[in-house]
């Protein structure tokens, strides 16, 4: 119960959506947009990104497996939480979630890089010993066909579920965005864009984190990084972005032009408590920054140290961008009075169920399960680290 | 009011003995109540209202709202240089210990009682994952403690701020139009003890009940019409300066 | 026939998959509670459960059976329309057995400026003093029956 300015009606005053609800759709929206750029090589044939495609699976998936943790972690009773499965509420945006999201992590993620994965699967099972043996058994489901012709319909099958997975990422994201545009009540999110908006921005979030994860882990392999591979992530990430961006000026331009009942109200609260996450952080360092510096990297010719450094940067801005947008979505929405008449504050807590530091931790924990999932599932073929280029 | 009164005289007798089924709970609600004869509403008539913060009061006495939040509460609006966009609102500690003394001659003043509106179309059981809130058969928006997650996107979606998470329970709760006690034929505990009649429960499918000679002759609005919310809290001589 | 053997391992997939569906199905069918569905898309119990909650305020119907009285007193004067438990509180226990609970007679001073003290805020018609210059701090029992608060002598009390 903190500062009120204004007027709120007396139940407003406390924010019901905390740090860990805008982790929920930072986390999904890295999901979905790692999975477009793992598509982009299966499915539209851009060969250049190969090097990333079995990295961008794995951390699809790790993130994937994050992502309802601060949803569980927010229920007032996380344990009544597989009624969503059981008596799901057909009006209900937030219904959707459960389904959307075992699809998402099943039939579409865990399958596809299970066909991926299968021929290594077979090949560890056999070289292994001991409990690792044990699970590349399980995980091979007991059947070690990796005859030319299985493995000629696991690419058959791996390219159609790819292609089903492209729509797929597109719901499990669209619809998040969905729980917040369908809002009436609150006209900071009510906006038919908010889907678009929140797909195109998970895509520069995604293909930013696999950028980053790929020059990093590529790095701690002593490895070179494949320069005409991240070209081609930077140049599709500066493409997606400039959507992004025109949707989100398109959004905001919509609303300063109708400045209709709520503008006043969102107009003081950008100007004032949001100016820093909303103009700052979130358009100007987050948004213009990045998108002016791959700009760059795309009309001028530079070396290739600059273009790495100015890639990361830009990668690193971009997540912040998008983590800043995400957090003036859901606490920017709970910070003015359905009333229009008045303001109330968040304040993080450090310790507490909902705090910063559990918030912390689990934007950390799919580092951890990525790197787990690296060992088990090595996404590039060169073990013995002697060779040169990392390719598969 | 003159018309309870009648029907005292007339119920008497039988009231004394409907008491003791009354205080036992169900059964009388089993036998006598059909659900599909009624369909709740409220009459808040508004220039009736004194802020004297009794139905927040009785509010929370009957229902255990807890400290801090409110089923219902009453706003203090005052206008000032007739600039209707820019009213003044307070509402302290939901008005459940009245108001401040307002200054003469500072422009308008009134009291808005505000409640759940009980709406038809109610967006805060649209958005409900689980299925812990709905619409009853007779028309009252109701949370179910036992099936409610607390996920709170209720909460956000009520544009009226009708609802919080109960501190202790950790699930959803809201205003029931004290639903234990109109199924027993009593009425609301806010209506019973507000000293003015500003507050009037409502029974719509009711032909005999007042509340359609009053909407007929009255300027009756409901809140924020424009969310289109089939609300049923309806407000008489309501100033347009009110969200 | 071939392919079929080569594509063997998808169906070993799709098996784990059909069969968490049936385990999902059976928990399903005994975790979901039997009223879900009666009236609705909720637990139609749940309805009885809300109407079950105890009532606290007996209701002026229950006072008036029995403190008839006052009832009549109060009939016949301005606070004719103010229930009993406005100004006495929540009684149901009372009601219910009179000697548990003893009402505990109200502070006139508070009580009766809670609806009379004068402020521009409310309606112009309400009969409002301001309590200080009223009375001198003389008790507004004093010269008002609280349930019938009109003055017989000055024709009725503004």
């Amino acid at each position: 119960m903190t500062g009120v300015e204004g007027f709120m009606y007396p139940n407003e005053v406390g924010l019901q959506w905390s740090v860990l609800i805008v982790l929920y759709p930072f986390i999904t929206g890295l999901v979905a947009g790692a999975f477009i750029l793992a598509s982009l090589e299966r499915v539209f044939h851009v060969e250049a990104v190969k090097p990333t495609y079995r990295l961008a699976l794995l951390t699809a998936l790790a993130f994937l497996i994050v992502a309802p943790l601060p949803l569980q972690l927010h229920l007032g009773h996380p344990e009544r939480s597989p009624e969503m499965y059981f008596t799901p509420h057909s009006t209900s945006a937030m219904a959707m979630f459960g389904y959307v999201y075992l699809w998402y992590l099943m039939a579409v993620l865990v399958f596809e890089i299970w066909l991926d994965y299968r021929k290594d699967i077979v090949l560890l099972s056999q070289s292994s010993k001991g409990l690792l043996k044990v699970m590349y058994k399980v995980m091979s489901l007991g059947s070690d066909n990796i005859s030319p012709r299985a493995l000629h319909i696991d690419e058959k099958v791996g390219w159609i579920v790819t292609l089903i997975g492209i729509p797929s990422a597109f719901l499990l994201h669209g619809y998040v965005g969905f729980i917040f545009g369908s809002i009436k009540a609150n006209p900071w999110w009510s906006s038919p864009l908010m889907p678009v908006v929140f797909i195109f921005s998970a895509m520069v979030s995604g293909i930013a984190g696999v950028m980053l994860i790929y020059m990093a882990t590529t790095k701690l392999r002593g490895r070179t990084i494949d320069m005409r591979c991240v070209d081609t992530i930077a140049m599709y990430l500066f493409y997606i972005f400039i959507i992004d961006f025109s949707l989100e000026m398109l959004d905001l331009i919509h609303r300063i032009y109708e400045a209709d009942e709520s503008f006043r109200s969102l107009d003081f609260m950008v100007h004032t408590q949001l100016y820093i996450p909303h103009i700052v952080i979130q358009i100007i360092l987050g948004t213009v920054t990045p998108l002016v510096l791959l700009f760059v990297t795309q009309v001028v010719k530079l070396p290739e140290q600059i273009r790495k450094r100015i890639y990361v940067i830009s990668g690193c801005l971009a997540l912040m961008g998008i983590f800043a947008m995400r957090w003036n979505v859901v606490i920017g929405g709970q910070l003015f009075s359905k009333s229009f008449l008045g303001y109330t504050t968040y304040k993080m807590t450090l310790v507490t169920r909902e705090g910063s530091l559990v918030a912390i931790g689990l934007s950390i924990l799919p580092l951890f399960i990525l790197w787990a999932l690296i060992k088990l599932l090595p996404p590039w073929a060169t073990e013995p680290p002697t060779h040169t280029a990392a390719a598969d | 009011m003159n018309l309870s009164r009648r029907h005292f005289l007339v119920l008497a007798p039988a009231a004394a003995i409907a008491w003791k089924a009354v205080l036992a709970g169900t059964p009388e609600q089993a036998e006598n109540y059909k659900m599909s004869e009624h369909w709740w509403g409220m009459l808040i008539d508004d220039p009736k209202c004194i802020g004297c913060g009794n139905c927040v009061k009785a509010c929370a006495t009957e229902n255990d709202v807890p400290d801090g939040y409110f089923r219902t509460w009453v706003e203090r609006y005052h206008v000032e240089d007739e600039d209707m966009t820019n009213p003044q609102v307070i509402s302290p500690d939901g008005g459940k210990e009245g108001f401040p003394v307002a200054a003469e001659d500072a422009g308008k003043y009134f009291f808005v009682p505000k409640m759940c509106n009980h709406c038809s179309d109610s967006p805060c059981t649209q958005v409900c994952p689980v299925g812990a809130t709905f619409v009853s058969p007779d028309g009252v928006v109701l949370v179910d403690p036992k099936y409610c997650l607390g996920c709170a996107y209720c909460v956000q979606a009520c544009p009226y701020g009708c609802r919080y998470i109960h501190p202790e329970k950790k699930t959803v709760d809201k205003c029931t139009l004290c639903y234990h006690r109109i199924t027993k034929g009593l009425t609301t505990a806010c209506c019973e003890s507000c000293p003015t009649g500003a507050r009037q429960l409502v029974d719509l499918k009711n032909p005999k009940d007042p509340i359609h000679e009053f909407l007929k002759t009255h300027p009756a609005q409901v809140l924020k019409p424009q969310m289109a919310t089939g609300a049923k809290a309806y407000y008489n001589g309501l100033d347009g300066s009110v969200r | 026939m071939n392919a079929f053997k080569d594509a063997g391992h998808l169906f070993r997939f799709a098996g784990l998959f059909v069969l968490a569906f049936v385990v999902f199905l059976l928990i399903r069918g005994y975790v979901v509670p039997k009223s879900f569905g009666q009236y609705g898309h909720y637990r139609g119990a749940a309805i009885a459960e809300i109407g079950a909650r105890p009532v606290k305020y007996a209701g002026h119907e229950a006072c008036e059976t029995c403190h008839t009285d006052q009832a009549n007193a109060k009939s016949k004067g301005k606070h004719a329309h103010v229930n009993c438990e406005a100004c006495h509180g929540a009684l149901a226990k009372h009601a219910d057995d009179p000697a548990a609970v003893t009402p505990v007679k109200p502070d006139s001073a508070v009580l009766c400026a809670r609806c009379h003290t004068a402020t521009a805020a409310k309606p112009k018609g309400f009969p409002q003093v301001n309590p200080a210059d009223h009375s001198n701090g003389v008790p507004c029992a004093t010269c008002h029956q609280p349930h019938n608060p009109a003055i017989a002598d000055a024709g009725g009390a503004k």
